[in-house]
């Protein structure tokens, strides 16, 4: 649905003869499956909004090419635009109109007839829980209604492709997981999300694929599972009652074949690196039990997204 | 045909939110007012040397520049709303959509002429107790010219607010130009008062024309040859700076 080659932007900063060229987005090569939702992880100023507002039609790209729902970014551009919809990291609703005024607005922009529009707007503001303050100006909005208006106007065109600008930035955590609830929607009605984020969890929990971009480029891609294996697999901690059966659980784990590497701990536990966790245990349980061994705890470790930045570019996501 | 239909839509969206802060229209039309009560009575003298030898006659020299000044000053303001959509994302939510972006420009453009024409009609209702006289044909005319003095500011003002981009600037050069403007138009003190090489200078003043054109109809004068070179004058104005400033607003936001 999505589809970049080398993709690049650069600024100019500075001025006069102190001029510098930063490049923002540096050869972007990514796909994007018809009806996923795409995470792009980064930090502030690795080139996430300058990826999204190019792919959205409003920067015009240095070189590279990108194809959107089968139409050319460089010379299809109005055809680009009646497939997507762009939600700004701040939005854009007028203070003193109407949820209901500014839907009928946005679908008017988009060519669609006056009736057809009003009837798109109430199904919209259904849609997203918002009928019951349609006719109240945006001022008097939350956050999260505001979000939510900022959304409903992105899709009233039935987009094929929605582009999503840090679209929890802000919200208290309730917004937020309704926010994620309401992507989901979509893409359960077959729409591809594309959407940055500078947040772990919302990277994790919500997006089905993601790139870690960092100064300019991709780091890593892949699903959030598979990015968090690729790095150091899963840890299990074992507990046991004392250091001799520490030493006597090692020497039976590290026959194991689920087991990559067993690791004594000073404090007396086992540090075991496995592949997959959740199928791990068990095994490791059962073969504790067979050996006679009594277990006191076990724990499971899964690396986070922020292991994998941290792996990749050597910073934590949390610093940068 | 789908740029038409466009700038219609932008028109009916900015005029939308003008109704809805109304306020501003009026505070638009708080300076002028005052004017109209504590700089023409001041006037009367000076504006003997047009033929004014009345009250009456004054406010028949002094409000038609006035509407001008109005014309002229509340355009040139017009590029602040700009920067302010530009920077809150409503312009950038339209630029995502097909919709012509010469619309997005005409469509505020003529916003600000309604709210000139509203402004000015408010003007010259207040002026009838004081004497002001003007026939329907006439006064038509005279709104012609306005809305084209309007269409030409404002655009001057979305193009220098483009270039600019920065409100603060934006203020101070609009101040810069807005003064020597309206001083060599003869809007507020009559260049009759002035020395012979700023009279040569208002000349090159494309609104000091629309000022003499105004003050014509005003005073009846329908046929004079000024009415036609000013509304001629004015229409090239406002076409090269609406050109201008469309272009400059096209390719800033593709």
């Amino acid at each position: 649905m999505i589809e970049t080659r080398g993709l690049r932007k650069s600024f100019q900063t500075g001025r006069r003869r102190k001029t510098a060229t930063v490049d923002a987005v540096a050869g972007l090569d990514l796909t994007v499956a018809k009806g996923e939702i795409f995470g792009f992880l980064g930090p502030n100023g690795a080139g996430k909004t300058t990826t999204l507002r190019m792919l959205a039609t409003l920067v015009r790209p240095d070189g590279g090419e990108a194809v959107i729902a089968g139409a050319d970014l460089r010379t299809q551009q109005a055809e680009v635009r009646r497939n997507i919809g762009y939600i700004a990291q701040d939005g854009g609703t007028a203070d003193d109109v109407t949820a209901r005024e500014e839907l009928v607005m946005q679908a008017r922009m988009h060519g669609i007839g006056k009736a057809e529009a009003q009837s798109r707007a109430v199904a919209a503001l259904d849609a997203f829980d918002l009928t019951e303050y349609a006719d109240r100006n945006c001022r008097t909005y939350s956050g999260g209604q505001r979000r939510r208006v900022d959304i409903a106007l992105g899709v009233i065109h039935r987009p094929k492709v929605l582009f999503l600008d840090e679209p929890t930035s802000g919200l208290d955590p309730q917004s937020r997981s309704h926010l994620w609830d309401e992507i989901r929607r979509l893409r359960s009605e077959g729409m591809t999300v594309f959407l940055t984020t500078h947040y772990l969890d919302e990277a994790d929990a919500l997006c089905d694929r993601i790139a870690i971009i960092d100064g300019g480029g991709t780091v890593a891609e892949g699903t959030p599972a598979a990015l968090k294996r690729s790095i150091a697999g899963e840890v299990v901690t074992v507990g046991v009652t004392d250091a001799e059966v520490a030493a006597k659980a090692s020497e039976v784990l590290a026959g194991q074949e689920c087991v990559r590497s067993a690791e004594l701990r000073e404090d007396g536990g086992l540090r075991l690196s496995v592949d997959v966790g959740e199928t791990a245990m068990p095994q490791i349980m059962r073969a504790l039990a067979d050996a006679g061994i009594e277990l006191a705890t076990i724990e499971l470790h899964r690396p986070t997204l922020d292991d994998v930045f941290l792996a990749k570019t050597g910073r934590s996501l949390r610093e940068s | 045909m789908k740029t038409l239909r466009d700038t219609w839509l932008v028109f009916q969206r900015h005029l939308l939110l003008m109704a809805r802060s109304p306020l501003s229209i009026v505070l638009g039309v708080a300076q002028p007012v005052v004017y109209l009560a504590l700089f023409a009575p001041l006037l009367k003298p000076a504006l003997a040397s047009m033929g004014a030898g009345s009250m009456t006659d004054a406010y028949r020299i002094y409000v038609p520049g006035m509407l001008v000044a109005l014309a002229l000053g509340g355009g040139l303001y017009v590029g602040f709303g700009l920067l302010a959509e530009l920077s809150s994302g409503v312009i950038e939510r339209a630029r995502v959509t097909p919709v012509s972006r010469v619309a997005l420009l005409l469509g505020r453009a003529l916003r600000d002429v309604v709210t000139l024409v509203i402004q000015a009609g408010i003007i010259i209702v207040l002026s009838m107790p004081l004497g002001l006289f003007v026939r329907i044909p006439d006064l038509l005319l005279a709104y012609v010219l306005l809305a084209l003095i309007t269409l030409g500011s404002a655009s001057i003002s979305y193009g220098i607010a483009l270039k600019v981009s920065d409100p603060t600037v934006l203020g101070q050069l609009v101040n810069n130009l807005a003064q020597p403007l309206m001083l060599l138009s003869g809007t507020l003190l009559p260049l009759a008062l002035a020395p012979l090489w700023l009279q040569r200078a208002a000349d090159w003043n494309p609104f000091s024309w629309a000022v003499v054109g105004m003050r014509e109809l005003f005073a009846g004068h329908t046929g004079d040859p000024a009415v036609w070179q000013s509304i001629t004058l004015m229409a090239a104005v406002a076409l090269l700076a609406l050109t201008w400033s469309a272009r400059l607003f096209a390719r800033s936001v593709r």
